[in-house]
């Protein structure tokens, strides 16, 4: 019984796990073993099919480009000229690479190799703080800024920058549409009167956000040279995300059920009370809800404003890759595509977690 | 001057041309101590009489009387309990009834509050619930938790609105002898709504039928002359029952047989589909 009770908690976190789990535990009805090993076999059916078609495709883009280069080369320089763009295409060399979808094994290797990468910036770090350490405390005993490492970010870095800043603008956006959501709900009058301004706000794109939070704080950080792009690209991450939240907050605390309002008046709560015991706690899977979609716009839109506020994220990761060209560049914007599909999906079932929590009707929730 | 005073009251819910009234010239008086109940259909208007006489309501026309006041607003005076339990989900059984008892006695210290709690989840018999929510517990208890919470409160009068609708026979003859109890104890006054002819006998003093609505009005009422305290098994053998009982069914069949004939008129259904939530 208490295996089942478990089972469930780390079914709502992790459920496309459920058949793997399911599968090692051991009372379970025959029935139900089945399920899951024919779930399990089919989803492992399924990634091998995908990376399959995955790899044919890319070989085939491959061939294409290939082929094109080899027939530019003999329609314009000659046969010699041909021959020795096959044995350069052959040979691997970077300079004559078709530049085209990279295979798995390819992206594969690129995680590889932004793995070591990783390690030899952390070895460099330290090896940096270490050096620095004696001259930065003197620095310090003489009120003085201390000497901070400022080599290339490691890949961890650029995601670790990228989920910080999708937090903090998740944190600004839970901040402004929570407590404005509930004063709405609260009173219809304010409602119909920022029922245009969210109307004609809600619908503008990422890149707009961006250009007005650029305007403002730009402006703001007049004269001070220090680093503006993260703030600028979580106040824009928050203020494109918040509007689910600040929406469902609203539409939670104004259609409470009648029946509990009722309760509220019989037992002749206070004002506050009322908010506080009965209206909030009933909105709150809604309210959860909006929390959870506006995480999820946030990671999304965060890669588009990276890319606009020359922040050290992902979305800038992306697009300095794309605009490098090098060998292994399309592969490694593959992999910051897996990262960012994984980390979005991990977000997301770190709400579902979070809402299943708070949520008194558990199985209202999906 | 009775204890409560219903005074030519109508209620119309909606507006123009859409609005209904759906009770007309309701007039009732209770004294102090007793013990009345209403039947009626479902849909006849007697949940829109239970909150008018406790307050969330306010009649279109006419006056609620309570104690020679007019009753304006809810009133820790008057307890209720809901026909659909309306507790609140997210608090366990002890927080709901709690939360009630901190309203009625705002000047009581916790420790007073919580024996008090404990006592009234003890007497429901639900002493080892008290730290599961609603959705954890049965429909009985559910009910029981909620009459819990009202009688907590220590109201003068208990209202009730079918409160034993959704339970069981064994448990609804329970809980009926319960709430007798607590009704004689301190001599409290009791309106009891339901459906069930043979509850309002074996607990009410009066019986009056609430004529099915639209435009719903009392109808004559029958007093119980059976004497307190009731045996439910010997109740059966009683002539003053027998009496009483076959009155009131032949009066409700009446006015359902009427109600039957009078409706005639075609409903015109609009041409409506369910939504779809599901984005
Ligand atoms: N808030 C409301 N607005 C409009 N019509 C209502 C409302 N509440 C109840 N009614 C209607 O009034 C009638 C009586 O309802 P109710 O008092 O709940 O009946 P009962 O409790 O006897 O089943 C029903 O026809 C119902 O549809
Ligand atoms: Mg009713």
């Amino acid at each position: 019984m208490k295996q089942d009770i478990t089972l469930k908690r780390e079914g709502q976190f992790l459920a496309f796990l459920k058949p793997l789990v399911g599968k090692f535990t051991p009372n379970f009805q025959r029935m139900d073993i089945m399920g899951s090993l024919k779930k399990t076999v089919i989803t492992i059916f399924s990634v091998l099919v995908f990376l399959g078609l995955w790899h044919l495709g890319s070989k085939a883009l491959y061939n294409k480009e290939a082929n094109f280069k080899i027939e530019k080369a003999l329609n314009e320089q000659g046969a010699v000229a041909a021959e020795a763009e096959r044995a350069c295409i052959a040979s691997g060399d970077s300079s004559c690479q078709p530049n085209t979808l990279p295979s798995p094994l390819q992206v594969w290797a690129s995680l590889q190799s932004l793995i070591a990468d990783h390690k030899v910036i952390t070895a460099d770090k330290a090896a940096f703080v270490e050096k620095m350490s004696e001259r930065n405390a003197q620095l310090i005993a003489q009120g003085k800024d201390a000497i901070v490492y400022t080599g290339r970010a490691s890949f961890v870095d650029i995601v670790l920058t990228s989920i910080k800043t999708v937090f903090a603008g998740f944190l600004l956006a839970l901040l402004i549409a929570v407590p404005i959501g509930i004063v709405i709900g609260l009173s219809p009058s304010l409602r119909s009167a920022f029922n245009w301004f969210i109307q004609i706000f809600k619908p503008v794109s990422p890149v707009v956000w961006y250009l007005l939070v650029f305007m403002i704080v730009k402006t703001l950080y007049i004269g001070d040279s220090s680093d503006n792009a993260f703030v600028i690209s979580f106040i824009s991450v928050g203020l494109c995300a918040m509007w689910a939240t600040l929406v469902n907050t609203a539409m939670g605390v104004s259609t409470v059920d009648k029946d509990y309002i009722n309760v509220a008046k019989v037992l002749k709560l206070g004002t506050f009370q009322k908010i506080f015991k009965v209206i909030l706690p009933s909105s709150l899977p809604l309210i959860f809800t909006g929390l959870r979609i506006t995480l999820s716009v946030a990671w999304m839109v965060l890669i588009a404003i990276e890319l606009l506020a020359q922040s050290q994220g992902l979305g800038l990761f992306v697009w300095e890759e794309f605009q490098n060209g090098a060998n292994d560049s399309n592969s490694k914007i593959i992999v910051a595509m897996f990262v960012i599909g994984i980390i979005g999906f991990l977000l997301d079932r770190l709400m579902l977690a979070i809402q299943n929590m708070v949520s008194f009707n558990k199985n209202e929730s999906v | 001057m009775a204890y409560l005073e219903l005074n030519n009251i109508y209620k119309t819910y909606g507006e123009g041309d859409s609005s209904t009234e759906v009770l007309s010239n309701i007039n009732l008086s209770i004294e102090e101590g007793e013990f009345v109940a209403i039947v009626g259909f479902t849909g006849s208007g007697k949940t829109t009489l239970v909150n008018l006489i406790n307050g969330l309501l306010k009649p279109t026309s006419g006056e609620v009387l309570f104690k020679g006041q007019p009753v304006i607003d809810t009133s820790h005076e008057r307890g209720v309990i809901f026909q659909n339990y309306s507790l609140l989900p997210w608090l366990t059984v002890g927080q709901n009834v709690f939360m009630a008892v901190k309203e009625a006695f705002p000047k009581e210290n916790k420790t007073f509050l919580k024996q008090r709690v404990s006592d009234y989840v003890a007497m429901v018999g639900l002493s080892p619930a008290i730290n599961k929510r609603p959705k954890e517990l049965s429909g009985g208890m559910r009910q029981r938790v909620a009459v819990a919470r009202a009688l907590a409160m220590n109201p003068e009068m208990i209202i009730m609105d079918e409160p034993l609708g959704a339970l069981d026979a064994l448990t609804r003859g329970n809980l009926q002898d319960e709430i007798l109890n607590i009704w004689s104890q301190d001599k409290r006054t009791a309106l009891l709504i339901t459906n069930d002819v043979d509850e309002g006998i074996y607990m009410a003093d009066r019986i009056i039928p609430l004529k099915p609505g639209p435009n719903a009005t009392l109808g004559p009422e029958f007093k119980i002359d059976i004497e307190r305290p009731r045996d439910k098994t010997a109740l059966n053998d009683n002539p003053n029952f027998k009496k009483t009982r076959n009155a009131i069914i032949e009066y409700l069949m009446d006015i359902g047989n009427e109600r039957k004939s009078v409706s005639q008129k075609e409903y015109v259904l609009p041409d409506i589909s369910p939504k779809s939530f599901v984005a």
